[in-house]
């Protein structure tokens, strides 16, 4: 599975919903598809984006929430895993894309390539959802299922290691950060009309 | 255990007078009634932590989804949370809260929180993160209110250091 044909496969469900996402392929290839203000990109401080992620699901129940994290970043704060899985929260999705390697510089190989497993780690954590999954058809399923089942879920989704050619956007990082607190102050407006799942 | 309540209590009552919404803490001796305070209080979201760099990115969360917080951690916590706050606080521009147990100062007794104590301030200057020392009641509550003025009025980390005649009564 490709990561960004994942992101394709299930971009129309972000609409609404707060997406946070990590440095690197992850935030080019979402912004390749189509950038939105509702889509935040942690572009350095490697693993927080699982916390800010659950600093904006506590802080908004109200609000679906939905992180694209890597098995690089995740390494980097499997702490946070604890934090996560304490709190549960059940607007909060957690994807874990796991390519095994550290993609954009050089693809050195993470322990995930010899066997640690994110999913498993979660499960221990306490997440209450934890998977993995090879598949696009898996990935679809198993990010339906996360959403409908309101219930904090970690998904790690098996994805080649391989990335758009470059990491750099045209999307500044402040801008981005004003525009998505801008987007964040207005989405109780929507509310109604549009209940997070 | 001497930690002052009245002082932790004075801090607590400045944050929520600020309107702080969220903490973020992971326990040390100095913050165990800051901490309780913020478990007892049902308006208060108490987010413990693993590491303390952790609760950069929950406070940034917190902040851009409308949310006024704090992080609670000892200067060996604020040591281990340097990337976080610079990559993540410094480099997107979010307001940051950070109260700091500035342990292994004048009157330190345990062996090894003296390292920490020398390095906390130099750091902070380092990062260019202005801070203010909290050693008297008397200053608390305006220094607290003050210090979440700047951070916000700049959009950067502010620190304020709890100091042992603040917060230990012996």
């Amino acid at each position: 599975m490709l990561r960004v044909d994942a992101l394709k496969s299930v971009y129309d469900r972000l609409r609404d919903r707060v997406v946070i996402t990590i440095m690197g392929a992850v935030a080019a290839e979402l912004q390749g598809i189509g950038h939105r203000p509702n889509f935040f990109y942690l572009q350095h401080a490697m693993g927080l984006a699982s916390s800010m992620g659950l600093g904006v699901a506590l802080t908004r129940p109200d609000l679906s929430v939905v992180v694209f994290d890597g098995d690089g970043s995740i390494l980097m704060n499997l702490g946070g895993l604890t934090t996560l899985a304490r709190y549960r929260p059940k607007n909060l999705v957690h994807v874990v894309f796991d390519n095994e390697s550290l993609l954009s510089v050089g693809g050195f190989p993470t322990a995930t390539s010899t066997g640690s497993d994110i999913a498993a780690m979660a499960a221990a954590a306490g997440v209450p959802r934890a998977a993995t999954v090879r598949t696009l058809e898996e990935f679809v399923a198993a990010f339906d299922d996360a959403l409908a089942a309101r219930e904090l879920t970690t998904i790690v989704a098996k994805v080649d290691a391989k990335g758009p050619a470059g990491f750099v956007t045209d999307l500044a990082l402040l801008e981005n950060r004003f525009e998505f607190q801008r987007w964040l102050k207005t989405a109780g407006a929507s509310r109604s009309s549009h209940p997070a799942a | 255990m001497p930690v002052s309540v009245d002082s932790s209590r004075l801090i607590y009552d400045a944050l929520k007078g600020c309107g702080v919404g969220l903490v973020s803490a992971l326990p040390e001796t100095w913050l165990v009634h800051l901490i309780r305070m913020a478990e007892d209080d049902p308006e208060m979201v108490l987010v413990r932590l693993a590491k303390e760099e952790e609760g950069v990115g929950i406070s940034a969360g917190a902040h851009l989804a409308g949310t006024k917080s704090a992080m609670l951690m000892q200067n060996h916590g604020f040591l281990a949370s340097v990337n976080g706050i610079v990559s993540c606080a410094q480099l997107y521009r979010i307001p940051l809260l950070m109260l700091i147990s500035h342990r292994g100062e004048f009157g330190e007794r345990d062996p090894w929180q003296t390292e920490g104590g020398g390095v906390t301030e130099h750091v902070l200057q380092a990062l260019r993160i202005p801070f203010a020392y909290l050693d008297s009641p008397s200053h608390v509550s305006h220094r607290i209110r003050k210090g979440l003025t700047l951070a916000y009025s700049s959009n950067k980390p502010v620190a304020l250091l709890l100091c042992r005649d603040l917060m230990w009564e012996e």
